[in-house]
């Protein structure tokens, strides 16, 4: 009897995964095939969903048993150095949570929206076959490496397995991509707010509110989380009410109506103050605020997703996809797979993966469901940035996200310009989104933010409020990314500050005292100066900055991604388990491919759009023949914009650099270890007692 | 009655860790049990000791992402 139960339940299972199959393919065949008529939004969704299931089913599965061989009966490091604090075993559903909001960030939020320039097809193909082949692969792997090694950072972790120098190198990476990434975002939040006053207005509101949560918890009512988050909520929310009269109102409205260049300096003496304030005070209860407004937002954009069930406006492919597009520069390889980091694959994740996380694991048989799991939900969000940013009037989007070089300050030569690429749209059609989401202009609002957030606030109005709310929803979603990009630009200056500091200290060790106020004043100002350079030259960069640095921290985030894939690889030879490396090696090749060519071409291709080098030779010609060449008014604006794109170009050198060192060390590392004849890996606490273990 | 609680409990220790504060009875808890003659921080100690150490930046963690 038990036997037939067991066979029929068998059956039911293989049945139901046959169904997810099947409906995936389906569902995905709609996606790719479908030509000329809008599709629904639901059968993106559903496609993910389906890979996504399948994936973690059997591929997943497939690395934990077979190539990495998880043991159910090694003790964790949260066992082995429990203290309740740092190392506490932990239900893995809370720590799912943790690992998740810890990885979530902006960037799978801004690249799907600037490759939608190519269409949704090849954008959507990428995060879904990235997340599965190489993001989930390495965040996993990383995480189960780190696990067996009582938690240490990827930093550690590459020193001690493939060597000193190799370590050196890895850190220096880490080093230059927090720079390009503080940048980068920053530069986000300041294409957002220009010119904006309710948006500005509400940002700014953040400070404030902060402060005051800051000293609530420390003084009023100490250590109380959630009191002192609501009572921000609710002012962050009546700042953004309030926002709305701020800019109706000429008057208040001119107090909050920035330029691009005071809105950077802001955000970088901003960013100098939170690095040297005491967490407590502003810090914390920022990160506090974004972190749940954060989840709770994309657990919202998902529901109203299912439920609204919008229609995507943006064909599946577009005639951007060789190159020309007015969003970023280059052709679909590799720039597609350069400007879509995060949400495939990020090597950020790789530091996440390898600091709390595995020191809070209950047993390794949930790598899996953390590192694997979580990182398929991050796919999940980006794949809803994608559809954001297709509901939405393809000239609309086109209209938002060229720079001003392109289409021009008005919206009637913006129509022109983007019907002539054939995208039909009125200059109506234009400035009747700009008065609906309560904007003076929406046009080259660059960064990815302004136009996700036009996205949100179409499908979130479509739920509740209709037209009427749509301002209120465009600027609610400004403020929630803005808010965490600002968390991040906060906590990186300060890890830029230690790794600074650190790095300065290896040649003068005074100034490795991290509790010493001068070398933080020193340290600070050193993290901002570095960040800070990227974020002005980006802001007046002709041609949105995005356009520039976009590519720039791709290159730097896949770099990331490459060497932690390198790392894995490493370990796996030194493991013995060099059958089953395809696993990592395969999406390290295709990043390292990706990542070299994207850099060499941003460095020596003969088109100026792209090149570094051949756009600073052809300011260079024009200067040496007496001419000035817009945006430059000036002979010493085109001596800074020929200096700006030598700096560029070293920093992309210097990321291509970087790769080929590591894996120069790779290669060694795997010839050592094939080399011995006994697995060499380092790994820490005892091995299994019993052999087996049981279920994974 | 008590599933709700602790599906509630469950939702809140969460959304602390979240925010890099661990579960403050595990760690009463660990004390009792493991140090028994050391002394035991109050929750408000807990949760300050706890900030710091989330963005202590000598311990090179990764506040953040992209």
């Amino acid at each position: 009897m038990s036997t037939t139960i067991g066979i029929s339940s068998a059956i039911r299972t293989k049945l139901l995964w046959a169904g997810v199959i099947s409906l995936g393919t389906g569902a995905l065949g709609v996606v790719a095939l479908s030509r000329g008529e809008s599709i629904n939004a639901a059968w993106l969704v559903i496609a993910a969903v389906c890979i996504y299931c399948v994936a973690y089913r059997f591929y997943g599965l497939y690395i934990v048993r077979k190539v990495l061989r998880v043991d159910p009966t090694r003790q964790t490091p949260a066992y082995r150095h429990n203290d309740g604090l740092d190392y506490v075993p932990t239900n893995r559903y809370v720590l799912f949570g943790h690992h998740f909001a810890a990885i979530a960030g902006a960037g799978p939020l801004v690249g799907p929206v600037l490759a939608a320039q190519m269409g949704y097809l090849p954008g959507t193909l990428w995060i879904l076959v990235g997340v599965v082949f190489a993001g989930a692969v390495q965040d996993l792997t990383v995480l189960f490496l780190s696990t067996r090694r009582d938690g240490k950072t990827l930093g550690e972790m590459v020193r001690s397995e493939m060597g000193p120098v190799a370590g050196g190198v890895a850190l220096i990476g880490v080093m230059l991509i927090m720079i390009i990434l503080l940048a980068v975002l920053a530069l986000v939040v300041v294409k957002a707010l220009v010119a904006s006053p309710w948006g500005t207005f509400t940002v700014f509101c953040t400070i404030p509110i902060a402060l005051l949560m800051g000293v609530y918890s420390r003084f009023i009512r100490p250590a109380r989380i959630a009191e002192m988050s609501l009572i921000g909520f609710v002012l962050l929310l009546a700042a953004l009410f309030y926002g709305r009269t701020v800019s109706e109102s000429p008057a208040l409205a001119a107090f909050f109506n920035f330029r691009g260049e005071t809105l950077a300096l802001m955000i970088i003496s901003y960013g100098f103050c939170a690095s040297v304030l005491p967490v407590w005070l502003l810090l914390a209860p920022r990160d506090y605020l974004s972190t749940f407004l954060k989840i709770g937002t994309i657990v919202l954009l998902a529901i109203s997703i299912v439920l609204v069930r919008p229609d995507l406006k943006m064909p599946a492919l577009t005639r951007f996809v060789d190159g020309t597009g007015p969003v970023f520069s280059g052709a679909l390889f590799p720039f597609l797979f350069i400007t879509i980091a995060c949400g495939a694959v990020s090597g950020f994740h790789s530091l996440i993966s390898s600091g709390t996380t595995p020191k809070m694991l209950e047993n390794e048989n949930q790598v899996r469901f953390i590192g694997y799991g979580a990182m398929l939900m991050e796919s999940f969000v980006a794949i809803m940035a994608m559809i954001g940013a297709c509901v939405m009037e393809p000239g609309v989007y086109f209209a938002m996200n060229s720079p001003a070089a392109l289409i021009g300050t008005n919206v009637t030569q913006a129509a022109q310009v983007i019907s002539g690429w054939g995208t039909t749209i009125t200059p109506d059609q234009i400035s009747q989104i700009a008065r609906d989401v309560g904007e003076s202009t929406v046009l080259s609002r660059t960064g990815g933010a302004p136009t996700l957030a036009v996205g949100m606030a179409t499908i979130l109005s479509n739920l509740l409020g209709g037209r009427a709310l749509m301002g209120i929803w465009y600027h609610f979603a400004i403020l929630f990314e803005a808010l965490f990009i600002l968390t991040t630009v906060d906590a990186g200056t300060r890890v830029l500050r230690f790794m600074i500091q650190d790095l300065i200290g290896s040649v003068i060790p005074a100034f490795k005292a991290t509790k010493s106020w001068t070398n933080n004043l020193i340290g600070s100002a050193l993290a901002v100066v570095a960040w800070g350079y990227f974020l002005y030259q980006g802001v007046i960069d002709p041609l949105g900055g995005i356009n520039t640095l976009w590519p720039l921290f791709g290159i730097s985030n896949q770099m990331l991604a490459g060497i932690a894939l390198t790392l894995c690889t490493v370990v796996l030879f030194k493991m013995k388990r060099q059958y089953h490396a395809w696993v990592t090696i395969l999406p390290a090749i295709w990043l390292l491919v990706c990542t070299l060519t994207a850099g060499l071409q941003k460095v020596f291709s003969i088109d100026p759009a792209i090149g570094f080098v051949s756009h600073a030779g052809k300011f260079g010609d024009a200067l040496s023949g007496g001419k000035i060449l817009a945006p430059a008014k000036t002979i010493a604006e085109m001596q800074r914009i020929i200096f700006n794109d030598y700096v560029d170009a070293t920093m992309s050198i210097l990321f291509v650099a970087v790769v080929v060192a590591v894996v120069i060390y790779g290669l060694i590392g795997i010839r050592k270890a094939l080399s011995n004849p006994n697995a060499t890996a380092v790994e820490f606490g005892a091995a299994a007692v019993a052999a087996g273990g049981g279920h994974v | 009655m008590s599933d709700i609680r602790s599906i509630l409990d469950f939702v809140v220790q969460t959304a602390r860790l979240m925010v890099g504060v661990p579960d403050y009875q595990t760690y009463v808890e660990h004390r009792r049990m493991h140090h028994p003659e050391e002394p035991v921080m109050t929750y408000e100690a807990f949760f300050r000791e706890r900030q710091n150490a989330r963005y202590a930046v000598d311990k090179g963690r990764f506040r953040g992402c992209c």
